[in-house]
């Protein structure tokens, strides 16, 4: 915020803010689409554009999407996944993490390089030998594969609540060693109560990041039953999206009930979007 | 004892596989009968097959044009963020981030109603101007610039970062700048770029890496289904597409491990380069230097 460009105020702020508003209007503007197109007969799927609301009404695409597809096992597959993966992501970078920022052991700059050079690593490096790994343990079909890599933590969320945690002053833990807490009690009592804002950007994110994969669920399951939401749509735009016989109205709404909850995650937990990006980068 | 569990994982899920892959990319292996020794085998089929010089070739072309504009465009975002600033920024931030709450499966499914060559919305806006739109998700031609379209839409977490730079910049060096008669094209091109410069640097490292491992948006609209596959033809054949293609439908995996490892060589390069030019251009307050 420049001090010399807001006193100088008037035209220019207004400028920006047209500028900002067209702007936002060409963000906004296909989430409007998809919800109004998904509330219209097939026949007028792409029919008025610009009209921001469905004329003629049709909501039946609601249910016959759900008639036509397992839309609530997914989206609670969807759910239980996510909140597998956050968790046991969350939980796991937090217990490395203060083993890095804690101790003072042979090796540690070594060992922590390591982890800032897995977030450089490409996932397609390991896809081919995790795959193998998941096949020979005899879990692929199964949901395990889609959040138990991530009980051992994760790049980002280490380096994230390393740097969070270095913050905390020593003196802190050294208090509570000499009232006779265990180095686990430092880890449960102090570590990750103070931890707690970093610890939600770790969760959010990876049920983001979990809410988003394709890959691994294309890869690991078979039986539609346990597919998550984005899986899901992606076999609805594959059976219903062309051919002989296309119901767009049933593909827009699976992407309406694919988007929707995650919107809502975000809008509850908007702060800790922003300050994560911020503060890592991570998209 | 803490760092227990990212050893394990290191070595199981990081580094294990790492060499696993390296180790397999140079036999034949189809998940049925053990893998056979081939030598350098894959890498000499690699780099003749035609496939993998056109999916480099389509991922090199959306890389170069999405990074510039996408940094460019966001950019120009995070700016006028900055110039109103307050409350009215965080409104407009959060509906520039919301594109990236948007699953890419979702993301490609909506697009391809929206680029739909007849009836879609970017078509018939372009009829309001007198244009007609191209064939974005059918004329092989027009398939990479609509998926770059479709990219741009996703900006918000670029805003993001370069915004918060923004707001890092100290308001009296632009104002010493100012008494001094620096207009505010000088203003920009000496204070506040070289003050953002670490963040720009980053944004373009992290969009250079992630243009280069596209996959899911693109998978989505083009792949899986026979019909658009066969429309599309190779137009929208990205590396990842291809080297997943090759591990999980033909079952080639060690082809798909050798692709695995040039996609390694090649990011880490790029990665190193660009560490090298841009550790040279990017203005480190306090002057220290990664």
């Amino acid at each position: 915020m420049t001090a010399p460009e807001r006193s100088r105020g008037g035209a220019g702020r207004v400028f920006f803010l047209i500028m900002l508003a067209a702007a936002s209007t060409i963000f906004l503007y296909p989430f409007v689409w998809l919800v109004v197109a998904s509330l219209k007969p097939r026949a007028y799927t792409f029919a008025d554009p610009f009209v921001p609301w469905p004329d003629p009404f049709a909501p039946e695409s609601y249910v016959a999407v759900w008639q036509a597809a397992p839309m609530l096992a997914w989206l609670v597959n969807t759910l239980v996944v996510g909140l597998a993966a956050a968790a046991s992501v969350t939980l796991s970078s937090a217990f490395v993490a203060f083993g890095f920022a804690y101790f003072r052991f042979p090796g540690r700059n070594l060992i922590f390089a390591s982890v800032l050079g897995t977030m450089m690593l490409p996932a397609a490096v390991t896809l081919v030998p995790t795959y193998l790994i998941w096949n020979a343990a005899g879990l692929t079909g199964t949901q395990v594969p889609l959040w138990a890599g991530n009980l051992f933590g994760s790049a980002f969320y280490i380096f994230l609540l390393r740097q969070f945690l270095l913050g905390v002053p020593r003196y802190v833990f050294e208090a509570a060693r000499v009232d006779g807490a265990s180095y686990l009690d430092l880890f449960w009592r102090i570590a990750l109560p103070l931890a707690r804002p970093a610890l939600i950007i770790a969760f959010v994110f990876e049920l983001k990041a979990s809410w988003f994969d394709l890959m691994k669920p294309l890869i690991y399951l078979q039986d539609p039953m346990l597919y998550t939401l984005p899986r899901g749509l992606k076999a609805i735009v594959d059976q219903f999206y062309q051919g002989g016989d296309p119901k767009w109205e049933i593909v827009l709404a699976a992407g309406v009930i694919t988007t929707l909850p995650l919107i809502l995650i975000f809008f509850l937990g908007q702060r800790y979007f922003v300050r994560g990006i911020a503060t890592t980068g991570h998209r | 004892m803490f760092v227990l569990p990212w050893l394990i994982g290191l070595a199981v899920f990081q580094l294990g596989p790492m060499i696993a892959s390296l180790a397999l990319s140079f036999t034949r292996y189809d998940l049925i009968s053990s893998p056979v020794w081939a030598g350098t085998d894959n890498y000499a089929r690699l780099a003749q097959d035609p496939k993998v010089a056109r999916a480099i070739g389509n991922t090199v072309f959306y890389t170069v044009l999405h990074v510039p504009l996408a940094i460019v465009l966001a950019l120009a975002l995070a700016l006028m963020l900055d110039r109103i600033g307050g409350r009215g920024a965080g409104v407009f931030r959060t509906i520039f981030y919301l594109p990236s709450m948007t699953p890419y499966v979702a993301v490609g499914v909506l697009f391809l109603f929206l680029l739909n060559g007849q009836a879609g919305m970017v078509n018939q806006f372009l009829a309001l101007f007198g244009v007609e739109g191209p064939q974005w998700t059918t004329d092989p031609d027009w398939i990479l610039p609509g998926i770059v379209l479709m990219s741009l839409w996703n900006l918000g977490s670029t805003t993001i970062i370069l915004f918060a730079a923004l707001r890092n910049v100290p308001a009296e060096l632009s104002e010493a700048a100012m008494i001094d008669g620096a207009g505010s094209w000088a203003r920009f091109l000496r204070i506040t770029l070289p003050m953002i410069s670490p963040a720009l640097f980053f944004v373009l490292i992290i969009n250079t890496i992630a243009s280069l491992q596209m996959f899911d948006q693109v998978y989505a609209m083009f792949f899986g289904n026979q019909v658009t596959q066969q429309s599309s033809g190779d137009a929208a054949l990205f590396y990842v597409v291809y080297l997943f293609q090759q591990a999980f439908q033909f079952l080639h995996m060690g082809y798909a491990s050798a692709l695995a490892w040039v996609l390694f060589l090649v990011i880490a390069l790029i990665t190193f380069v660009q560490w090298r030019v841009g550790g040279r251009l990017v203005h480190y307050e306090g002057g220290e230097r990664a």
